[in-house]
């Protein structure tokens, strides 16, 4: 069947429908229009309660569906995270009394004062009380709400704490890049002119001596210690991303030009989230949550947490990315002299 | 006191027009003026209803197609090949295609829809019926104002059709990724004519927003002072006003943003490496892009809630026979969020890097907006206490609009609360949020007020029967599609994405997202059976025969069945009262219309 054909076809059903609908419009003018009129009064309130009930039946439902252990993440695995899971259930609580009884009332009071043939309004065009009395309640609500949100908020921003681990993050099209500050606990200096996605995948300035221990993973695998704050230094290399961190209750843009951070402390290892899940394939994981292009829904990295004695032997293996760029000196010199060449074309461009 | 203004051919013989046969042969005015370059106020209304509902068709049918992807990623659907050609070859959407749907579905619902075909329709319908004006403050630039808005929709549904696909940026267009070819094949031309289209639709805007001001000021008739002007006025008063103060800055911000694609500048752009090259900008700011967009996209979120709340409250009020409760608290909480909607713009930019000090205010600022809303919710409810309610369609839909409203609004306050934003940010919380509360809700008030005043447009009725279809299916629908999207955003869910399947963390909601996409096609067909009752009721309704089928107090319904342009043969009537003299008038009816003197010792509200 072609497109046009379906087309027309759906049309044609429509306009069925609507020729159907007004013979039953018809039909009930010669049953007589107030009587009918009374009918589908009557019927429209029934069907509001009937929405009503089976609107929070299926709320209930849906709720219990769907607050599965399989669905919904685990328990925080920052110390961040706890504090934002507390506040999720005060301001649901909160919400949730607002929500019940308004929705309650509202349809409570179609139903009830549905039109009859007796009843008649009840002029009441203000009063003042009731307004100052509603306009008091929600004003402490939200003070409430404001003053745990800024307390946790503040702490949440606050600076991270001086003994945490430092790595940066950086984002591109469409993946994530690592980058730890190595032995000396410094990382080196950046410039973007100096990129190559051959062998300075971070514009690393090799004149800066703080960057030749640093290391750099390319895999998306942050590699962090339980219990231990760390502090992720946020950039980008080419347009906005951002480095959410569901299970941890995190996340921050990554912007190019400027330098964002974010610091946590993580609080369980992979190895034992796997167990809290019963997951064996359980991963904590990095998804980019800001519109990066066509690619954004793959920009996927993942974290790691380790033991402090894992993490250790861990780093213990890697090697600095200016060591295995040097290793690659023994590579075709042609790739080489290009890569000068690059580099000269960028210093003049300065 | 107007009489000037309806000059020309227009006003003595169009009320002959609408007899029995719809035909234009023995007008005396061309039917090009009279219906395609027409001055008259309630033509222009029109005008902007329908290209508002063609654009709402098409941006509804985005939506199919993307949801077809997410519910149902390893399936193919050759129907899609049929539209979309390249972009869905074999029936199975491009990830380029699914963002460039995605970014013109927000961008064309939001804007064309929801501002334009909102706005544009009530504020040119109602301003001058219901103050009392024979047509808007200049209806020249009201043509206008049309005009460049149907300018703007010709050259975005162009883009639609260029060969690298529309923007594809999201509907806020964000640079770098906006900016820079290199970065997405819809930055490239698709892009330039997103920012024209969008430009073209902010001249428009200030058109139509500066008449829908100026009239309301000036124009009322005699003893209509603000005070006695129904919400609806009161709400496109402060919606034309958001506008205007704000569409500005949005264009500033396209105008920079032009700049820094065409012209070499470096406003958005700094340290940028993309497709192996170093780009020469340096010192510009993301952000401030981002400052920009959303100092009119958050006002533009009331820009398109605050006609539903006007038209709701009349709504109400009318089909509970019970004036509205509080109507100067109605009016201050619109004072209200018209001020804050301006104030709290950040709050999405929380996670942008922005200090969080500046955070804190913000925050603080959003949630004072509850304060308002709130109110405006209590009152309507009591307004409908110990009232005496027909269920009318428009009454179901306002109704509706309440309880969307609630459930939408109340979400606001986990994602205004920057340290629960901090997880919720961009996961599929929001978009439930957003398409509750301005989405659905917004569009509840809008189905409302066509189904209240398409007597007044058409001189007939639309089909019942449908009305109330229409209504159940899209109010469960609605629910059905979007509260389960909340827990998919607890779960931090991301938005924006194509495929969930290679995710740990989220592809155990492919049978939701599934459930979800069927809900979305159904209530897509539904939307249709609204389209069809809407025009073919132009044509084949029944007919309106009493000029006041409602029986509300309003100016709008003292005008003949099918007013002509100037609206009044012979004087404008004179108000005595305000909008919501729902009591006995001594002659067995339940209100009394406002151009009724007030009886002795009546007192005045």
């Amino acid at each position: 069947m072609s497109g046009f054909t379906s087309i027309v076809l759906t049309c044609l059903v429509f306009f069925i429908i609507y020729q159907i609908a007004k013979a039953s419009e018809l039909a009930a003018i010669l049953r007589g229009e107030e009587k009918s009129k009374a009918q589908v009064n009557r019927l429209m309130a029934w069907l509001l309660v009937a929405f009503f009930v089976l609107g929070l039946y299926g709320l209930y439902e849906c709720h219990v569906y769907l607050t599965a252990p399989k669905f919904m993440l685990p328990v925080s695995a920052s110390q961040h995270g706890v504090q934002y899971d507390s506040m999720f259930t005060i301001t649901l609580i909160v919400t949730g009394i607002v929500f019940f009884l308004t929705q309650a009332l509202l349809f409570w009071f179609a139903f009830k004062y549905q039109s009859t043939e007796k009843r008649t309004s009840f002029f009441y065009p203000h009063n003042n009380k009731l307004e100052l009395l509603w306009t008091t309640i929600p004003a402490i609500a939200m003070f409430v709400l404001v003053v745990i949100g800024l307390k946790n908020w503040n702490t949440m921003t606050d600076e991270a704490p001086k003994d945490a681990m430092v790595v940066e993050v950086v984002g591109k099209q469409f993946n994530w890049i690592v980058r730890y500050p190595g032995a000396d606990g410094e990382l080196g200096k950046r410039d973007f002119r100096i990129i190559n996605d051959v062998n300075n995948v971070l514009g690393q300035d090799w004149n800066d001596k703080s960057n030749l221990d640093d290391i750099v993973l390319q895999n998306g695998e942050l590699h962090i210690v339980k219990d231990k704050p760390v502090k992720l230094i946020i950039g980008s290399r080419d347009v906005i991303h951002d480095v959410g961190l569901p299970h941890f209750r995190m996340k921050m843009d990554a912007v190019p030009g400027i330098i964002t951070t974010m610091w946590f402390t993580p609080l369980y290892t992979t190895a034992e989230m796997k167990e809290i899940t019963g997951n064996p394939d359980f991963v904590y994981e990095i998804s980019c949550d800001q519109m990066c292009g066509k690619g954004h829904y793959s920009m996927r990295g993942t974290v790691i947490v380790h033991t402090q004695e894992e993490y250790d032997a861990w780093i213990k293996e890697q090697q600095s990315y200016y060591a295995m760029n040097n290793a690659d000196a023994a590579a075709p010199a042609e790739n080489n002299a290009e890569h000068a060449v690059d580099s000269v074309n960028v210093v003049t461009m300065k | 006191m107007s009489d000037v203004i309806i000059q020309g051919p227009n006003v003595a013989h169009t009320h002959e027009a609408h007899g029995e046969h719809h035909g234009h042969e023995h007008h005396e005015q061309h039917f090009i003026t009279k219906y395609i370059f027409s001055q008259d106020h309630k033509v222009i209304g029109k005008q902007f209803l329908i290209t508002g509902i063609f654009w709402a068709v098409v941006g509804a049918l985005m939506s199919v197609f993307f949801r077809l992807q997410l519910g149902f990623p390893d399936d193919t659907f050759p129907i899609m090949e049929k539209f979309l050609g390249e972009w869905a070859k074999g029936g199975k959407l491009s990830p380029e295609f699914y963002y460039a749907l995605v970014t013109m579905h927000g961008t064309i619902l939001v804007f064309f829809v929801l501002t334009a075909g909102l706005s544009g329709t009530f504020a040119n319908l109602l301003i001058p019926l219901q103050v009392g004006a024979r047509d808007m403050a200049s209806p020249f630039m009201n043509m206008l104002s049309y005009w460049f808005f149907f300018l703007a929709s010709v050259v975005m549904f162009i883009s639609l059709f260029v060969q690298t696909g529309p923007a594809s940026g999201g509907w806020t267009t964000y640079p770098p990724l906006s900016a820079l070819k290199e970065a997405s094949i819809g930055s490239g031309v698709g892009m330039d004519l997103w920012l024209v289209s969008m430009a073209l639709f902010v001249v428009s805007s200030l058109l139509g927003g500066l008449n829908y001001i100026s009239t309301i000021l000036n124009m009322r008739t005699k003893g209509m002072t603000m005070t006695r002007m129904p919400l609806t006025i009161w709400a496109l008063l402060f919606t034309a006003v958001l506008g205007v103060l704000s569409f500005p800055v949005l264009l500033s911000g396209f105008v920079l943003l032009i700049f820094d694609r065409n012209f070499g500048t470096s406003f958005y752009l700094s340290e940028i490496f993309i497709a192996g090259k170093a780009l020469p900008n340096i010192g510009g700011s993301a952000i401030l892009y981002q400052h920009l967009f959303w100092f009119l996209g958050h006002p533009e979120v009331y820009i398109i809630m605050l006609p539903g709340m006007g038209m709701a409250s009349e709504i109400l009020s009318c089909h509970s026979r019970k004036p509205i409760f509080g109507y100067f608290a109605m009016i201050l909480s619109l004072i209200g969020i018209t001020v804050l909607a301006f104030l709290v713009w950040a709050h999405h930019m929380f996670v942008t890097g922005m200090s969080p000090f500046l955070g804190s205010i913000f925050v603080l600022l959003t949630l004072l907006i509850a304060i308002p809303s709130a109110v405006k919710v209590f009152n309507w409810l009591t307004t409908i206490w110990k009232g005496n309610i027909r269920f009318t369609v428009p009454m179901m839909f306002a109704l509706g609009f309440v309880s969307l409203f609630i459930s939408g609004g109340l979400t606001g306050l986990f994602l205004g609360n920057s340290a629960l934003d901090i997880h919720l940010h961009d996961t599929y919380f929001v978009v439930a949020h957003f398409h509750i509360v301005m989405g659905v809700s917004a569009f509840f008030g809008m189905f409302a007020g066509i189904y209240h005043w398409f007597p007044k447009m058409f001189g007939r009725f639309m089909n019942n029967t449908l009305g109330y279809i229409h209504f159940f299916l899209t109010f469960a629908g609605a629910y059905l599609i979007f509260w389960p999207m909340h827990y998919e955003g607890v779960a931090g869910m991301p938005r924006r994405y194509y495929d969930y399947n290679a995710w740990e963390s989220f592809r155990q909601f492919g049978d939701l997202n599934e459930f979800i996409s069927i809900a979305a096609v159904i209530v897509f067909f539904a939307q249709l059976l609204f389209v069809v009752n809407f025009f073919v009721s132009i044509f084949r309704g029944r007919r309106c025969a009493d000029n006041n089928p409602w029986q509300s107090p309003t100016l709008e319904w003292t005008t003949k069945i099918n007013p002509g342009h100037g609206n009044w043969e012979g004087e404008i009537p004179e108000v005595h009262r305000w909008a919501y003299d729902y009591k006995d008038d001594g002659n067995g009816n339940d209100f009394i219309p406002q151009t009724v003197p007030l009886k002795e010792g009546e007192e005045a509200h």
